[in-house]
């Protein structure tokens, strides 16, 4: 067909025990935006890597713009017109845009003739962006934009983007498909990877669902609403959480003119942070990432001290008192970064569970761990929150990150904390578990505990929270009831500081 | 095209063969180096192996020599692998040893001719707390001005080093040893004597201490919270902050141990084998045991086995040389050897071989 820009036939891809992707078959025609919508574990990921030449699939055929299609390498795929923004950046924050850009490049131009193409680039598509600053100092949006800018330099006939939207706030989504719309006008193909649904909606003319390796369907995305796609996508119908009716009770945990020092060169301060949590509350705090949402948990972790009398666990002062004292206290946290943070990745889930549940589950006889004790704890969060793992001796870093994901909230949620603080609790995990966490921490909020949720997914702190509030470059905006809140008040509470406005097309 | 894959988990078989594997490699590739200087191969792995203990003629008096030896490098690599997992390197246990064998020695010639059965005990209190306070040196530089204590540990050995130099011709100098340097001969003295418990077989009380600190240790890392915070530092120190464990207690702790630990094995060898202090009575155990703990993969029933065959291999080198005139250098080469195969057979208990093309993936 000529109207079909890529077309895969019959791509499968098999790893030791697992069929990553299973006979495979869809097109993507001249000048679409088409979605590639799945779980975690779907098969997304590998599909894309054999279309740029990551990875070489077992069988299968790809024809691009009818001529056969077989990269061995990215460069093949990026010379015959496909450019890739993956979802991590890969960029060094020590160098200025242009010199970041030109790394990527195979023939960089001279510096001079390279900043002016940016100029050009970011001016027609509109993303600000100057090619002087220097990376560390910018946005993650900004970041993103330098990613898209190197693609778009290679003038690609088709333009990978793997879940973009997943660090950007409501207005830099907005430039974001702007530029996407223009793109697509001027008969760039876009493959879109996402599992927002709503997005996909509104952005995309076709989407192909992968689950478990297979495509289910290709279909009009438009046309369909977001809880079928949800469906196709997860393969049954699951229940959205439900909050159970409650009434907040006291204060539970209060924050009283927070401020501290940034821990590094490139975090951020904290900047008189001041909030109230009731028992049975979920308070959500958004934000765009690198605001100062690690730096908030780790003061109330305790990992970091924070200043006298700034925060209080029901009458008493926990400010200067560090992660073992609040936890026996009751104020639990869980944070981001699963390996290494959370969990220790060369340590069996066994031991993880000593990490944080030593005292508060019993583990400890003068000092020596019961391992019997720890293994039945570890176990039971296995069971509870339905982790896959051979066992409980399993390494964490074995661990798929969903799976891990839901043993690490599992692990503070049946520690039964009357305060606990999650941050990004759902990162990564696939629908179905994502429900169950959200489910899990609004059980917990019923059961009388207040909950923090940190969490750069609006959709998941609309669903979950009672209450909302925004962290800006370490500033926590007002705290406001979440219902009657519209996207626009979230965009302005998440602060206008980065460059917002489009520019002049 | 060969390349590595990380392997989900470490393989436990590996870990178990690896050493054997690495000693069978050194026989090998060290035997045809022999082989190449024009000694019988197999004569010579057998003096270095086998003959220091079951040799007919000289056994008997190599056969002490190995817990002798072993003795002081186990009871330093245990100390110096507990700080090495929760990821602090002291590199400086040849300078703690020399301080623990001088404030030991001091301690108990103060007090000469005393026969108090209290001395020895006071000695290696002394001892200990010597090795102690000159490992707390680095500690307290890093906690306090984060220097490197890899670097400041290291220096220390050089000044302890001109410190044993200046007391054994100085403070501590024999007042009846007619000038010579070097202090009062330990072994002349009953009281502050550590002699053999049973004669004949080389244990004395270093060996003793050196087997409760490979069991002291192995409860420690495996059932004791404090042991799990030194391993969780060691393999994730964000985890272990957010655990509530505190870093610069852990860097007290871990070169506290193992300063005491050296400077017990350093009053223990000046009481006993050396007998005295005097400017080389170190005969370099503090940097040996590096390799011991690292020999032992950082495990103190792995400690306690590659001490021994350390000491076997340094006691059958010194046996090849004499008998069949084999160069020193190339004795180290063979010491070498087997550390550089046990370090690299060490990659596959973390990853495996794949042959075929490799995939960026």
């Amino acid at each position: 067909m000529a109207d079909n820009l890529l077309s895969l036939r019959g791509l499968t891809k098999a790893y030791p025990g697992v069929i990553a992707n299973d006979d495979v078959s869809f097109d993507i025609r001249h000048g679409e935006i088409h979605a590639l919508l799945g779980e975690n574990g779907a098969g997304k990921s590998t599909l894309v890597k054999m279309i740029y030449g990551l990875v070489k699939p077992d069988k299968g055929e790809m024809t691009f713009d009818g001529v056969p299609f077989a990269p061995a390498k990215p460069s093949d795929a990026r010379s015959a017109g496909v450019a890739m923004v993956f979802q991590h950046f890969s960029l060094f924050e020590a160098l200025d845009v242009a010199e970041n850009v030109a790394l990527g490049m195979e023939n960089p131009p001279k510096p001079g003739d390279l900043a002016r193409q940016i100029r050009e680039v970011s001016e027609t598509y509109g993303l600000p962006l100057d090619p002087t600053r220097t990376v560390g100092t910018l946005s993650a949006g900004e970041r993103q934009r330098v990613e898209i800018i190197r693609c778009l330099l290679q003038d690609p006939r088709l333009l990978i983007m793997d879940e973009p939207t997943s660090v950007l706030t409501p207005q830099e989504v907005e430039i974001l498909f702007k530029t996407l719309r223009k793109l697509k006008a001027e008969g760039t193909s876009i493959l879109y990877i996402s599992h927002k649904l709503e997005e996909i909606r509104s952005l995309c003319d076709h989407a192909t669902i992968l689950r478990l390796g297979q495509k289910v369907a290709t279909c009009t995305p438009a046309e369909t609403t977001a809880r079928e796609l949800a469906e196709m996508m997860v393969g049954a119908s699951f229940s959205a959480p439900e909050a159970k009716p409650h009434s907040p009770g006291e204060v539970a945990l209060k924050v009283d003119g927070l401020s501290l020092p940034a821990p590094g060169a490139f975090g951020t301060p904290l900047r008189d942070v001041s909030f109230e949590l009731c028992a049975g509350e979920v308070l959500g705090i958004g934000g765009v990432a690198g605001n100062g949402q690690d730096e908030l948990l780790a003061a109330l972790s305790g990992e970091r001290l924070a200043p006298a009398a700034s925060v209080w666990l029901g009458p008493r002062d926990v400010s200067r008192e560090g992660p073992i004292a609040r936890r026996d206290a009751g104020l639990l946290s869980a944070p981001e970064e699963r390996l290494g943070h959370a969990a220790a990745p060369n340590m069996s889930l066994i031991e993880n569970a000593v990490l944080t549940g030593a005292r508060r589950q019993g583990m400890l006889n003068n000092g020596m761990i019961q391992w019997g004790t720890a293994r039945g704890f570890a176990e039971q969060v296995i069971r509870t929150f339905d982790v896959r793992t051979p066992g409980p001796g399993t390494a964490a870093r074995a661990l798929s990150g969903g799976n891990l994901q839901k043993y690490v909230i599992g692990r503070e949620i049946l520690q039964a904390p009357e305060v606990l603080v999650v941050n990004q609790p759902t990162w990564g995990v696939d629908a179905a578990a994502a429900a169950a966490i959200r489910q899990a921490l609004l059980d917990l909020a019923s059961q009388g505990a207040a909950i923090l949720c940190i969490s750069q997914d609006l959709d998941e702190l609309m669903e979950i929270s009672d209450r909302f509030g925004a962290l800006n470059e370490g500033r926590l905006s007002a705290i406001r009831p979440v219902a009657g809140l519209s996207i626009d008040q979230i965009g302005l509470m998440m602060g206008g500081a980065h460059d917002m406005e489009v520019a002049h097309v | 095209m060969i390349h590595l894959e990380r392997r989900p988990q470490p393989s436990r078989l590996w870990t178990a063969t690896t050493p054997l594997i690495a000693v069978v490699l050194t026989m090998i590739v060290g035997g045809t180096m022999f082989a190449a200087l024009g000694t019988d191969p197999f004569e010579a792995i057998r003096t270095i192996f086998w003959d220091p203990l079951f040799n007919t003629q000289f056994a008997g008096f190599t056969r002490p020599q190995l817990l002798v030896k072993a003795g002081p490098l186990i009871l330093i690599a245990i100390g110096l692998s507990i700080g090495f997992r929760a990821g602090i390197w002291n590199i400086g246990a040849e300078g703690q040893y020399i301080m623990g064998a001088i404030c030991g020695a001091a301690a108990g010639l103060a007090l000469y001719p005393s026969e108090s059965p209290l001395i020895f005990p006071l000695m290696i209190l002394a001892g200990g707390l010597g090795g102690w306070a000159w490992a707390a040196i680095p500690a307290v530089l890093k906690t306090r001005f984060g220097t490197n204590e890899i670097l400041v540990s290291l220096m220390l050995v050089y000044v302890a080093e001109n410190v044993l130099a200046s007391v054994s011709s100085g403070l501590l100098r024999n007042p009846e040893g007619m000038g010579f340097p070097g202090s009062r001969n330990f072994k002349e003295w009953d009281a502050a004597h550590n002699a053999e418990i049973v004669a004949g077989t080389g244990m004395h009380w270093g060996v003793v201490f050196a087997f409760i600190a490979v069991i002291a240790a192995y409860v420690l890392l495996t059932r004791h919270i404090q042991g799990f915070n030194i391993r969780l530092t060691g393999e994730a120190p964000r985890a272990a902050r957010f655990s509530g464990v505190n870093p610069a207690r852990i860097i007290f702790l871990c070169l506290g141990i193992s300063g005491a630990l050296a400077g017990l094995a350093g009053l223990f060898e000046v009481t006993g084998p050396a007998g005295q202090i005097s400017i080389d009575f170190n005969s370099g155990y503090g940097f040996t045991a590096i390799i011991v703990a690292f020999l032992g993969r950082l495990n103190p029933i792995g400690i306690l086995l590659a001490g021994l065959l350390m000491a076997l291999t340094y006691i059958g080198g010194e046996l090849a040389q004499l008998m069949l005139g084999l160069p020193g250098a190339s004795i180290q080469l063979f010491q070498g050897m087997l550390l550089f195969f046990l370090l690299a057979t060490d990659v596959f208990t973390n990853y495996r071989v794949r042959f075929g093309r490799s995939e960026v993936a």
